[in-house]
């Protein structure tokens, strides 16, 4: 069941001043309405992973890793891998956050990053076949947040995409009813590049990459998926509020522009 | 500027667009810029410059002073726990029951027990808290005998009527003692169970048809069907 | 039961869908208002194969206290689909995606109910899809606004829902299931007509901006219909119960 959530108990006046500035078209932090925070990707931290990349945006920090693994696929597609992605909102990351099974935002962040790589078809699920309908590869993606400061989504969006883009692995083949690995490692065939972008509305304001001080005020959220060729291949309305039809379509054409400019820097980031 | 949009005395439907211009707020009613929409579905009433909404649907909100049945949930250790069907449970402190109080009232529970009904008035009641209630009043306290109707509470200005006029009319031709508790609890007593129970039927028909024309007609005509003799009728013969 | 096979094409050659509808046409739709007696306020929707029904309790106190608010009510809201509603049976265990559905549901009604009318107490909205034929969350929308207006609790307007998606290359209105599946791409929507605000937004598969753009005036477009229906529907009760009452009336005075 989901309930409206416990809102921490941030002052009135602070709230004030987060609204009054994006008013005038300002931010806490100086930034404008459409520009990201800093953002910082690393790849390649957890050695035992196939593929990991860590991102500070802001102070948001989000660590992703990607392991593939051997399993069975689903009945109704036994030409092609599996793909999971899993988020944990954990304590460590924020007072807001407890322990316990996932929370309806981690459950809603990892189905979003999902939708993302599924849709765009990022990671090529026929490859990961080793016996049709018998073995797989299994692709599990963990999102792991160690630090909220806002904007979540979007930090595991890009964390996500760095680490698919820089995973290495070894060639697996099924000998018998073993799987054996050839040596050499070899990247995981990805055949897009979905980055999210995610928008929130303060007042009659839209501003891009909130951060936590203005998620606390934002009426509605918005995040866009966008694949490499510009197109659209997710979406997802959160908050309270909503937005108007001409609203929706700035926004959209907004998100291609700044999708545009973060793949450069994850793929950058992810060869080094 | 004032202009009535949507038709009164007809039914409207939440977000309906009833009035622009400035005219008052009555309740279920609401402001957007000059514009004035319906918060429920209801009748729409214009009275003057105010636009109101009797709303057809909907529980029990507690306010100063109302009378109300109420059903014992819990005994406590200086009170009782009160349903009274509204969004909030209520308390009726032992503080707030005529006769003797302190340490030799041991079991509250002799004087009220779980399930019992009580008639009581709202004591205290704001945003903040539960509402509180008391028995020290005339005619309040546990109800014993009769009959106890739960109609919806919206109901309940239908059934006293402009003036008191329905539930006059409904206690002359049933013979009946009533009762009506703002909360949708009504207390009827009669001469027979006969009479109980044509005074009970006609109060839910009152709850089914309050939006309608003629009701009060039609409820008399059938109170008059039921062969149950009226006070007045009874005084004539006699 | 076996799955039913892939259809061969999803639009024929005269631009007619497998259930012989149009490209911009609604499947059949039925509202009904206040069918449950326990429930304070319930609606059953039918739209295609779809058939939900909603139950709303409240505004009741809070339980437990901790999740009260001090200054309004909290929405609760549950998606959740019975286990014979689909083509293969549903485990009964709340699965990941009824979670996330019920998060975005509760999101879309929740700017249109007046809470903080009712502080300290929950207003539970529990959306049982008994049989889901694609488009379940819209047509749950759909009717959970109804079961709060049947409930009386104060709404600032209700809340219209359909899905749009695209099917073979071509924007379509209203998915049922099949299309959903095999299709490129589905876009539910939930709008305000007074607020003017779509407070329900999701998409997955892929659209370029300018299919989006028209996928999302078509499923406004498809929302002010149904809203229409909506306030229809929840009239419709009262409407009836008076002219039967007022026809009585009428009957024996004459007599």
């Amino acid at each position: 069941m989901s309930f409206t959530p416990q809102l921490p108990p941030v002052a009135k006046l602070e709230q004030k001043t987060v609204v009054d500035l994006v008013a005038n078209g300002k931010r806490i932090d100086d930034r404008t309405t459409d520009s990201y925070r800093p953002l910082h990707i690393q790849v390649g931290l957890i050695e035992k992973a196939n593929g990991s990349a860590q991102v500070h945006l802001g102070k948001s920090k989000v660590l992703v890793g990607v392991k593939v693994e051997t399993g069975t696929p689903f009945p109704d597609t036994p030409d092609e891998g599996v793909l999971t992605v899993n988020a944990e909102l954990g304590p460590l990351a924020s007072p807001l956050f407890e322990t316990g099974p996932p929370s309806e935002q981690a459950i809603e962040l990892a189905r979003v990053i999902d939708r993302g790589i599924r849709e765009s078809k990022a990671v090529d699920m026929k490859s990961l076949v080793l016996l049709k309908g018998k073995k797989v590869q299994v692709v599990f993606v963990d999102i792991y947040i160690l630090d909220h400061d806002g904007n979540l989504i979007d930090a595991a969006s890009i964390a996500a995409l760095a680490a698919l883009a820089s995973a290495k692995l070894l060639k697996a083949e099924l000998k018998g009813d073993e799987v054996v690995y050839k040596p050499g490692l070899h990247p995981l065939p990805l055949n897009n590049h979905p980055v999210a972008v995610t928008f929130a509305k303060v007042g009659k304001t839209i501003i891009v990459d909130p951060v936590l001080e203005e998620e606390q005020v934002m009426n509605a959220r918005l995040t866009v998926t966008i694949e490499k060729n510009g197109n659209i291949c997710a979406m997802q309305k959160g908050g309270l509020s909503g937005f108007t039809q001409d609203e929706l379509k700035t926004v959209v054409n907004l998100a291609v522009q700044k999708a545009a400019e973060n793949r450069a820097k994850i793929l950058a980031a992810a060869k080094g | 500027m004032m202009v009535i949009v949507a038709e009164p005395k007809q039914v409207v439907a939440p977000g309906e667009l009833l009035a622009e211009g400035d005219h008052v707020l009555g309740d279920n009613s609401f402001k957007v810029g000059s514009r004035i929409y319906s918060a429920c579905i209801g009748i729409f009433e214009v009275d003057g410059t105010r636009v109101t909404v009797v709303p057809l649907k909907g529980g029990y909100f507690p306010r100063v002073g109302d009378l109300v049945g109420g059903r014992i949930v819990d005994v406590g250790l200086s009170g009782w726990t009160v349903d009274i069907r509204a969004p909030y449970e209520a308390m009726l402190p032992a503080s707030e029951t005529p006769g003797p109080r302190g340490p030799r009232r041991r079991d509250l529970s002799e004087s009220f027990d779980v399930g019992d009904m009580v008639l009581s008035q709202v004591l205290a009641f704001d945003r903040t808290r539960d509402p509180l209630l008391t028995v020290k009043g005339p005619g309040l306290g546990k109800i014993s005998n009769g009959r106890v109707v739960e109609i919806s509470a919206a109901k309940i200005p239908r059934l006293i009527g402009r003036k008191g006029s329905m539930i006059s009319m409904l206690k002359r031709e049933t013979d009946c003692q009533i009762t009506v508790g703002q909360n949708g609890v009504v207390m009827v007593w009669g001469k027979s169970p006969e009479n109980e129970r044509v005074a009970v039927e006609a109060i839910y028909m009152v709850e089914r048809e309050a939006h309608t024309r003629g009701l009060t007609d039609r409820i008399r005509e059938m109170i008059a069907k039921s062969n149950v003799v009226g006070e007045v009728a009874r005084t004539q013969t006699a | 039961m076996p799955e039913p096979k892939q259809p061969e094409k999803l639009i024929d050659d005269k631009g007619i869908r497998i259930d012989g509808r149009r490209l911009d046409q609604l499947r059949p739709i039925k509202l009904e208002v206040g069918i449950l007696d326990k429930a304070d306020g319930s609606a059953y929707i039918e739209q295609g194969k779809n058939k939900i029904l909603v139950g709303v309790y409240g505004p009741r106190e809070a339980h437990p206290k901790h999740i009260a608010l001090p200054d309004r009510a909290v929405l609760r809201c549950r998606y959740r689909m019975a286990p014979f509603s689909v083509d293969e049976r549903k485990n009964p265990a709340p699965s990941r995606r009824e979670m996330e559905l019920s998060k975005v549901i509760r999101e879309s009604l929740e700017s249109v109910v007046l809470t903080d009318l009712y502080p300290r107490t929950t207003i539970d909205v529990f959306i049982e899809v008994l049989q889901s034929d694609g488009g379940s969350r819209c047509a749950g929308i759909t009717a959970a606004s109804l079961a709060l207006a049947d409930a009386g609790i104060p709404m600032r307007e209700l809340v219209a829902a359909c899905a749009v998606g695209k099917i073979q290359g071509h924007m379509a209105l209203d998915l049922s299931d099949a299309e959903d599946k095999y299709g490129e791409a589905d876009l539910p929507v939930a709008w305000v007509p007074n607020a003017n605000l779509v407070t329900l937004l999701q998409m997955d598969g892929i659209l370029t901006t300018s299919e989006f753009e028209k996928g999302l005036t078509m499923a406004l477009d498809a929302c002010k219909t149904i809203h229409g229906m909506q306030q229809e529907a929840l009239k419709k009760k009262y409407l009836v119960i008076k002219e039967v009452a007022e026809e009585r009336e009428e009957t024996e005075v004459v007599a």
